[in-house]
């Protein structure tokens, strides 16, 4: 089901993973690869495995067997943290932002991940030191106006509106400078007016340079916003290719849109 | 369209959620406005006024136990050496925030790091050598905080109630140790320890004061006040007269400090910290390498407290002993802290101002003194979670809270995507 590669080289590849929590198999010989500037839907049931191969791509967990390789470079063994610095980066499904400091401050820490300005830098104010925070705050605001935020810059995160909060995550991602950003469920929670709303972000947000991965409970959404998709079920690669391509295969309709809830 | 009915609701339960929580914070304004209050008005004043202001009040810090104010000064015991142990507490407090306010690792066992400085010190100028004690601070508060990185190395690992356990631990190991090392003068202590060089003659014995000059303190008949020649503390002389000398010496230092902790929070460091604590798992995820962050806050805190223990080796008594730093000291300092208000950096001086100076103020209670600190700290947090000076930010984003509802006429605007 390769489809033709009308975007970019292939920026992370998804080589045959497996992930067992003891006898449970999480992801079985998972394949998938994502190109550069493309927004790869990654959709499936609950328990399909979803956040399961989110995790083994931000270095969460270390896959039983096969690889994750970014840019040719495996991401085996690599901190969390190091992998965030080469490139990837990711918002939860349940809200994770840092929720006594300001909306601000979160992107900041974002930005931070490109610097290196220490406690002796801080102390006496380098220039280095206020290059980089200059730069955080250009940055950080930047992405705030972006995401429709900046006039909530000094709030605290706790006291945003939940969308707010889900805006504010991707735009922290962002500042981490990213080449690879991966939504969880970004439209959790969301009435279907406003998940239209965010699936035209994203769309915005792809258009910046972003490579997109999403996940995605609601299929219509999906299909709308989305260049491939990739399907999963019981920890299964089920089917691979273009929305069009997903909308007509026969096991996605069996395994997905055969249950649907809005079909009963 | 059981989906979308399940999302909608959701949305809308979350929602009321939030709605509740602004509430919440609404309720809760009424208690704050006063500090509030204070804060935006010193913003408004003009960077001149402040500065003026500052200066005043540091200059009248400084003076505060020659001016001997009725009611403050304490009538029992010395009230210089009184000020030096609230500025000794505030210096540890603001130390300890780092690690607690700042990082959030809950370290029960910060006196470690107070014996470990104190002790350096005495061995250092005193017990195996003579250095000079401007020559052993340094060294003191470089061992501590190589014994802060020591300890955080394989501890930090662990997370919450592990850490607090295993730095409890580390107090004790540390009170233990000097207990029953001979090396460091075992139960015996360390005396003799020198206090820091005089400016100024030195004083001659057997009744010379030393010092380039003398200030007399303040005496007052009810509000009116007049010099006091008979309390006089020689400029500068570290001695037996006057024990005013070494509050100065540590209010240097905590200001020092202050501005220090002040430079770094308002960095990525002090923003890695709060991440960290805030939630460890997304904070590395955002690209914080969260454990390099934790054991440098914990190093930090250390030297600081190293630093605190080096001023106390050397305050006006000159010795130390293991009885000096046990198990309650960590947990009054942890109080310190909380008291005053985690992660913020004048919550902790207050803090430990309040909780070095009342016990000595009310000394005449003092059969209750432990019964009226148990008490508070359980109302504390009751009534005012944050600390009696909660961190600067909760009140900025408070006011920008304010100004929003204002802007919105105290309506929910409807929610927008993009």
């Amino acid at each position: 089901m390769e489809t033709t590669n009308e975007h970019g080289r292939r920026i992370l590849e998804f080589d045959d993973v497996t992930l067992r929590f003891g006898g449970l198999t999480a992801l079985d010989s998972v394949t998938f690869h994502i190109e550069e500037g493309e927004i790869l839907g990654m959709i499936g049931p609950n328990g399909a495995g979803k956040t399961t191969a989110f995790n083994a791509i931000t270095g969460v967990y270390q896959p039983t067997s096969g690889q994750v390789r970014f840019l040719d470079q495996s991401l085996a063994g690599l901190k969390r943290h190091a992998i965030t610095k080469r490139g990837i980066a990711r918002t939860f499904q349940n809200i994770r932002l840092f929720r006594s400091m300001t909306a601000l401050e979160n992107v900041l820490v974002g930005a931070d991940s490109n610097h290196s300005a220490g406690v002796l830098s801080a102390l006496f104010r380098t220039p280095k030191h206020r290059r980089e925070e200059d730069e955080a705050h250009t940055v950080g605001m930047e992405l705030l106006e972006f995401m429709g935020l900046a006039s909530r810059a000094d709030e605290l995160a706790a006291n945003l509106s939940y969308g707010d909060q889900r805006r504010l995550e991707i735009a922290r991602a962002m500042a981490t400078g990213p080449k690879l950003l991966c939504l969880d469920e970004p439209a959790a929670g969301f009435n279907p007016q406003e998940k239209v709303q965010l699936m035209e972000l994203i769309r915005r947000v792809r258009d910046r340079g972003f490579t997109v991965l999403l996940i995605e409970h609601d299929m219509r959404l999906v299909m709308g916003v989305t260049d491939r998709i990739v399907v999963l079920e019981f920890g299964k690669k089920i089917a691979e290719g273009t929305p069009a391509e997903i909308r007509d295969d026969p096991a996605v309709i069996a395994a997905y849109l055969g249950v649907d809830e809005d079909a009963s | 369209m059981g989906v979308v009915e399940n999302l909608r609701q959701n949305a809308a339960s979350s929602g009321a959620a939030a709605r509740l929580r602004e509430g919440g914070a609404t309720a809760g304004r009424g208690v704050r406005t006063g500090l509030e209050r204070m804060h935006d008005g010193w913003a408004r004043l003009p960077r001149g006024a402040r500065i003026a202001l500052t200066v005043l009040l540091v200059i009248l810090v400084y003076l505060l136990p020659l001016i001997r104010p009725p009611v403050i000064t304490t009538q029992q015991i010395d009230f210089g050496g009184v000020m030096f142990g609230v500025a000794a507490l505030a210096l540890v407090a603001v130390g300890l925030n780092i690690v607690i306010g700042y990082a959030g690792l809950l370290d029960l066992g910060y006196v470690g790091f107070y014996a470990i400085g104190a002790y350096t010190t005495g061995v250092l100028t005193s017990l195996h050598a003579s250095w000079p004690f401007f020559l052993a601070l340094p060294v003191a508060v470089g061992v501590t905080m190589f014994s802060g990185l020591l300890l955080g190395w394989p501890t930090l690992r662990v997370r919450g109630d592990y850490l607090a356990i295993v730095t409890l631990g580390f107090g004790e190991i540390i009170r233990l140790a000097v207990t029953n090392l001979g090396w460091v003068g075992a139960a015996r202590g360390i005396k003799d320890i020198p206090h820091p060089p005089n400016i100024g003659p030195d004083p001659e014995p057997p009744f010379g004061t030393g010092g380039l000059f003398n200030i007399p303190a303040l005496q007052w008949d009810g509000l009116v006040p007049s010099l006091d020649t008979g309390r006089e503390t020689p400029f500068l002389v570290f001695g037996a007269v006057s024990a005013v000398p070494y509050y100065w010496l540590v209010l240097s230092f905590l200001i020092l400090i202050l501005f220090a902790d002040r430079l770094v929070k308002d960095s990525r460091v002090g923003r890695a910290w709060e991440a960290t604590r805030e939630d460890e798992d997304a904070a590395e995820l955002m690209g914080v390498p969260t454990f390099r962050f934790k054991l440098l806050a914990f190093a930090l805190g250390a030297a600081i407290g190293g630093l605190s223990g080096s001023l106390y080796a050397s305050s006006q008594s000159g010795y130390i002993n293991p009885q000096s730093f046990p198990l309650l000291l960590s947990i009054l300092f942890v109080a310190a802290v909380f008291v005053g208000g985690a992660g913020s950096r004048w919550g902790a001086v207050v803090g430990g101002t309040l909780v070095a100076y009342l016990p000595e103020r009310f000394r005449e209670f003092a059969d209750w003194r432990l019964l009226v600190f148990g008490l508070a700290l359980m109302i504390l947090p009751v009534y005012r979670p944050e600390g009696l000076v909660p961190a600067r930010r909760t009140l900025r984003a408070r006011a920008a809270d304010k100004e929003i509802e204002h802007l919105e006429g105290r309506d929910e605007a409807p929610r927008q995507v993009v």
